[in-house]
C-alpha cells in the first residue's frame, strides 16, 4: 500500500500541484461526509490557506523540501484544539468554541507542513467505544465496510475518515483505547504513546492521568511518521516526560528475529469470537515467522480487574475536569438568571448528553466523602500493582498481544441493546495498558464476513520503536 | 451501600446537574448495576500499596515566576456574549 512517503515527494519534486490537490481533498471529505460523519467541522478555508502558502515557498524557499509531512493532510479529533477551527470535543457545551490557539501536537503539524484538514467526530469528551455516546445534535460516525455498524470509538471519525482517504494521517486521542479500537474496527494502524511522550497542551482533557494523542494511519509507516512529528517534551504540559525522543521510522522493517512476545493467556478463550481468535493467531504466527519467539503469560489484574479500575479512574478524574464547563468564558451559554449555582446547573444540564451526565455523576461519588477510600483511591492502588504485574513480564517480554477487541464491529441495533456497564465491557483488552501509560498498537491482522479484525501490541514505557518493528513486520509479512 | 433515588439526587446536585424524572428512572439501575461492578476491586489486597496518580513517575515541574505574555482582554472576552464594561459577565452572586 502506498504511504504518504511517495505522496510527499511527489510534491516536493513538483509533481503534484498541492492547492489543486487540496481542493480535490477537501470536496472528497464532504463526499465521504455525507454517508459516513467522520467529520465534525472541515476546516476548508484554512486548509486551502495553508496549501496556498506551501505552493509560494516551494518556488521561492528551498528549506521547506525539509519539512517531515509537506502537503499531507492531517486531521485532528475534535478534542485537540485548533485556532480559529470549532473545537467542540463532541460536546454541544462546547458548540462554537473557537480556540485562540493552536494545541502543542497541532502547532508541531503544521511546522512541519501538514495541511490541518478538520476536526473528526467521536463520542462527546471521548465517553465511549463504539462513538454512539455523541453530544445532542451530533451525526454518529458509520464504519467505512458497512454503514450499519459502529466504527469503534472514541476516535471513530479518525479511523474512518484514514481508511476512507488517501495521503491523510490522523491525530486520534486515548483514555481507554479509544485509539486502538476504532483502528481495529476500521482497519488501520493505530499508534498509541506512553502518557506523557506527547503534550496534552491544548486537548481538552477527559482523564488527565490517562490522556494520550496518537497517531491513526493506513499504513505503519504514515503512524510512525506523525509519531515522530508530534512526540517530544513540551514545558507547557506539566506531565509531559523531558527524556530524549526516539527515531521511530528506523524501526520499520527492522528484522525481529529473536524478539519475545507474550500472548496474554486470558485475551483468548471465553468472550472472545471464534473469526477475531483465528484471525489474531494468524498474526502471532506471522511474527513467529519472521523469528520472534511467542509464549504464553498468564496476566490476571489486567483482564480481570482492569475495567473497574479504569473506569472508577477515568470518571473520577473526568468529573473534576469537566466542572469547567458552566456557561462562562466560552463554549454554551444559557440566559443568565437565578444564581449562579443555579445558573451552571442549567447550562450544564442542558447541555451534557447522557454519558457525560453519567460518569460526571459516577465520578463525583467514587471522590465523595465516605466512598473516596473505597473506589477513588482503591483505584489508583490497584494500579499501582498493576504497573508492577506489567512490568514484571516486559522483564522477559519486548511486547504482549491480545486482539484489540474480542468482537466483530458491532451493528448499532445490538449496541442500542447493551447497558451502559455492558458497554463499558467491550475495552476489557484495552483499558489496563492506558491505566499503565503503556504504548500499545492495532495492528489489522485480516477480515471476516468483511469486516476487519485488529490484534493488539503492548509493550514497556518508552518502547514505541518495539511496537513498530513488530507491527511493520507484520505489515511485510504479507 | 445503598444506591436510591435520594443518594443520586444528592451526587448529581454535587455536580451541579439537574436531573428530570425520566433521566433518574434511567440512571438509577444503570449507575447501581455499575457500581456494583466496580466494588470487586475489594477483591484485591492493596494493603500496603501506594496510589500510583500518575502512570509513570514524573516530578513536579516549576518554572521561575516571571511576567510572560498573554491573552489581550479583548480576544479573552472574544469567545462569550455574557461581558460587559471589559468584563465578563456571570450570573448572581448574592
Amino acid at each position: 500500500m502506498e504511504s504518504v512517503h511517495d505522496f510527499i515527494k511527489k510534491v516536493k519534486d513538483g509533481e503534484i500541484d498541492i492547492v489543486e490537490h487540496t481542493y480535490r481533498l477537501i470536496e472528497e471529505c464532504k463526499e465521504i461526509n455525507k454517508e459516513h460523519n467522520y467529520l465534525n467541522t472541515i476546516s476548508e478555508e484554512q486548509a486551502l490557506d495553508s496549501a496556498r502558502e506551501i505552493k509560494i515557498q516551494l518556488k521561492q524557499n528551498k528549506d521547506i523540501k525539509n519539512k517531515k509531512l509537506l502537503g499531507v493532510a492531517v486531521s485532528a479529533k475534535d478534542a485537540i484544539c485548533v485556532r480559529d477551527v470549532e473545537t467542540t470535543a463532541g460536546s454541544k457545551i462546547l458548540q462554537n468554541y473557537k480556540p485562540l490557539f493552536d494545541a502543542f501536537v497541532i502547532q508541531r503539524v503544521k511546522e512541519e507542513g501538514g495541511i490541518i484538514i478538520g476536526k473528526t467526530s467521536q463520542d462527546e469528551f471521548g465517553f465511549g467505544g463504539f462513538s454512539v455516546n455523541v453530544g445532542k445534535g451530533f451525526k454518529i460516525p458509520k464504519n467505512p465496510f458497512d454503514s450499519e455498524r459502529s466504527c469503534g470509538g472514541s476516535s471513530g471519525g479518525a479511523a474512518g475518515l484514514t481508511q476512507k482517504l488517501s495521503n491523510h494521517i490522523a491525530l486520534g486521542e486515548s483514555t481507554g483505547g479509544s485509539i486502538v479500537e476504532p483502528a481495529s474496527f476500521c482497519g488501520v494502524y493505530g499508534l498509541c504513546p506512553t502518557y506523557g511522550r506527547v503534550s496534552r497542551y491544548g486537548l481538552i482533557d477527559f482523564s488527565n492521568s490517562m490522556d494520550k494523542i496518537g497517531s491513526i494511519g493506513k499504513t505503519i509507516e504514515d503512524a510512525a511518521l506523525l509519531m515522530n512529528v508530534i512526540s517530544g517534551y513540551d514545558k507547557k504540559d506539566s506531565t509531559s516526560l523531558n527524556v530524549k525522543t526516539d527515531d521511530y521510522e528506523k524501526y520499520l522493517k527492522k528484522p525481529i528475529r529473536g524478539m519475545k512476545i507474550g500472548i496474554i493467556k486470558e485475551a483468548f478463550g471465553q468472550g472472545v469470537e471464534r473469526e477475531v481468535e483465528k484471525n489474531v493467531c494468524n498474526g502471532i504466527e506471522e511474527l513467529e515467522e519472521e523469528g520472534a519467539k511467542a509464549e504464553e503469560i498468564s496476566l490476571e489484574l489486567p483482564i480481570k480487574y482492569g475495567i473497574a479500575t479504569y473506569y472508577m479512574i477515568a470518571t473520577s478524574e473526568a468529573s473534576t475536569n469537566l466542572a469547567k464547563f458552566c456557561g462562562m468564558r466560552y463554549g454554551a451559554v444559557e440566559k443568565l438568571e437565578g444564581s449562579f449555582n443555579e445558573y451552571f446547573t442549567k447550562v450544564r444540564s442542558n447541555n451534557f448528553g447522557d454519558e457525560a451526565k453519567r460518569r460526571i455523576i459516577l465520578g463525583t461519588f467514587a471522590r465523595m466523602a465516605g466512598y473516596r477510600d473505597a473506589f477513588y483511591l482503591k483505584a489508583m492502588k490497584v494500579r499501582t500493582l498493576m504497573i508492577n504485574e506489567y512490568k514484571k513480564a516486559f522483564k522477559k517480554f519486548d511486547a504482549l498481544i491480545s486482539p484489540t477487541a474480542s468482537i466483530l464491529p458491532p451493528r448499532f441495533e445490538d449496541i442500542e441493546k447493551l447497558t451502559p456497564l455492558q458497554h463499558y465491557m467491550i475495552d476489557i483488552m484495552t483499558v489496563s495498558p492506558n491505566v499503565a501509560g503503556l504504548p500499545h498498537l492495532n495492528v489489522p491482522v485480516g477480515f471476516e464476513k468483511n469486516l476487519p479484525i485488529g490484534m493488539l501490541l503492548i509493550a514497556d514505557h518508552l518502547q514505541e520503536g518495539k511496537l513498530i518493528q513488530l507491527g511493520s513486520a507484520v505489515e511485510h509479512g504479507k | 451501600m445503598e444506591v436510591d433515588r435520594k443518594l443520586l439526587e444528592h451526587v448529581a446536585e454535587l455536580a451541579r446537574i439537574k436531573l428530570n424524572d425520566d433521566e433518574i428512572k434511567k440512571f438509577l439501575p444503570q449507575l447501581k448495576e455499575a457500581l456494583e461492578f466496580f466494588s470487586k476491586l475489594k477483591e484485591i489486597d492493596t494493603d500496603n500499596v501506594k496510589p500510583s496518580f500518575q502512570p509513570v513517575e514524573l516530578k513536579n515541574a516549576m518554572r521561575e515566576d516571571n511576567e510572560e505574555k498573554c491573552l489581550s482582554q479583548d480576544d479573552s472576552l472574544s469567545l462569550t456574549e455574557h461581558k460587559k464594561d471589559g468584563y465578563f459577565r456571570g450570573p448572581k452572586a448574592i
